[in-house]
């Protein structure tokens, strides 16, 4: 008799055979995470810079870089509208700024449909160097030069962040697909 | 739902933001009630974390502490010494000033403290100086209260949830605090630069009589802040003033007092007087 298909044996754990993943799980995970991610800033005490990155925003880019089309185009309203809550920028901030960075990747996805881990982080820097920038401006905070200067090491900590949240974004995926219900 | 449908609502959603935000850079509390029930929500989780912080300050501490040992204790031996004698020294001092004030009948006008709590986070990663405190309208915290450490001023509570309260930190650029030399000599305003420092800008323009080292406390001018709480040390004199260092850190302190409004009815004369200006 035929052995059996290679690629159906390798698939991985234990007893994973006869179990499915949850729906409700692979839904909410990149929601929840995402929102889990906007809280932890504050957390933090940084009394003299702003030195965390912001994560939320960091997260909820990663989830649209790593696997694009699973949080859906209109999401930064609902979630930037919770960032929004913790974050300290003037309310709707978050829901403006993520609402564009959504429409903004879909015009470089169509641009450039191919796509590698380099090209994905040089995006996300760019984007998020436009995200501080205007959050500077928009802060209603009194705009002076020591202020500027004070961005500077949170922009380098967010952008050296990126390959980080993207490996956590995928760890969650793949804890979001495991299968652990019986079927 | 359909993909047009979709980029019509982030469409909507990024102009609804930036509505928002006009909505709110115009009127800063608009919001202040949701964000109270938000970061209430959370102040559990915050409250765990902020003792964890402690917690490993104190080991740390007691790590760096083992490796001086030696030369610290000499060193303290020393400084215990001379604080005898210059604390016998205060001791005369203290009894001729109780003295003379019962001489011109002036009392006391230390407020005790509306509560004490820790410092529960802050907001890290925006441009702005937020931080959070464990206390909210529920304990009597009220808009406008001074908050500070054992050490000086750390900021002024802009917003109260229930049980949490967002306090204005003096390193944000909106932050503007009545401060005077403690020998008395020149009043300022300490305002936030939104880095670490403050800028120190004499109301009296003249020679400027500071130099590093020099240390302010508050003034009480306004009517929030009791008169006398440190607030900066002078790291570098500048034409009209100084850089000042903030001398309360409430990263590396574990509690916090919130302090009644030093003179209610002044502030609040004073904020009726401003707001027409604000609002324009």
């Amino acid at each position: 008799m035929e052995r059996a298909e290679p690629s159906v044996r390798r698939i991985p754990s234990r007893g994973a055979i006869e179990r499915r993943h949850s729906v409700a799980v692979a839904t909410l995970v990149p929601w929840l995470s995402v929102i889990a991610a906007s809280m932890v800033p504050t957390l933090v005490i940084a009394t003299a810079l702003p030195l965390v990155p912001p994560t939320g925003f960091l997260l909820f880019l990663s989830w649209r870089l790593v696997r694009p089309g699973l949080l859906p185009v209109w999401s930064g309203l609902p979630l930037g509208l919770v960032d929004d809550l913790y974050s300290g920028q003037p309310f709707g901030f978050a829901i403006m700024s993520w609402s564009l960075a959504m429409l903004v990747l879909e015009i470089v996805e169509r641009r450039f449909p191919w796509r590698s881990f380099a090209h994905d982080w040089l995006v996300a820097a760019i984007v998020l160097i436009c995200y501080l920038g205007a959050g500077m401006i928009l802060s209603g905070a009194i705009l002076r030069p020591p202020l500027l200067v004070a961005m500077v090491p949170q922009l380098v900590l967010t952008i050296l962040a990126v390959p980080v949240t993207a490996r956590l974004v995928s760890f969650l995926d793949r804890l979001r697909l495991r299968r652990w219900r019986r079927a | 739902m359909s993909l047009f449908t979709g980029y019509a609502l982030t469409v909507v959603g990024a102009l609804l933001g930036a509505a928002l935000i006009l909505a709110s850079l115009l009127r800063p509390l608009l919001f202040a009630d949701a964000r109270g029930i938000a970061t209430d929500a959370i102040s559990p989780l915050t409250g765990v974390v902020a003792t964890m912080r402690t917690g490993v300050l104190a080991v740390a501490d007691a790590v760096s502490g083992y490796y001086a040992a030696g030369t610290q204790n000499a060193r303290l031996r020393r400084e215990v010494e001379i604080a005898r004698i210059r604390l016998a020294e205060a001791e005369a001092v203290r009894s001729e000033n109780a003295r003379l004030r019962s001489l011109i009948a002036l009392r006391e006008s230390e407020a005790p403290p509306i509560a004490i709590t820790r410092m529960i986070g802050s907001t890290a990663a925006s441009v702005r100086r937020f931080g959070f405190i464990g206390v909210g309208a529920d304990q009597g915290v009220e808009p406008g209260m001074a908050v500070r450490t054992a050490r000086g001023l750390l900021g002024r509570v802009l917003e109260t949830g229930r049980d949490s309260a967002r306090v204005l930190l003096l390193t944000d650029t909106e932050s503007a605090v009545p401060v005077r030399l403690v020998t008395g000599e020149g009043t300022a305003m300490a305002q936030g630069r939104g880095d670490s420092l403050l800028r120190i800008r004499l109301i009296n323009l003249g020679l400027n009589p500071l130099k590093r080292g020099d240390v302010f406390v508050t003034s009480g001018a306004g009517g929030y802040f009791t008169p006398g709480i440190a607030v900066a040390i002078v790291e570098t004199v500048t034409d009209d003033g100084a850089l000042a260092r903030v001398i309360s850190d409430p990263a590396v302190s574990d509690f916090v007092a919130v302090q009644p409004i030093f003179k209610p009815e002044a502030a609040s004369a004073l904020a009726e007087v401003e707001a027409p200006v604000a609002g324009d």
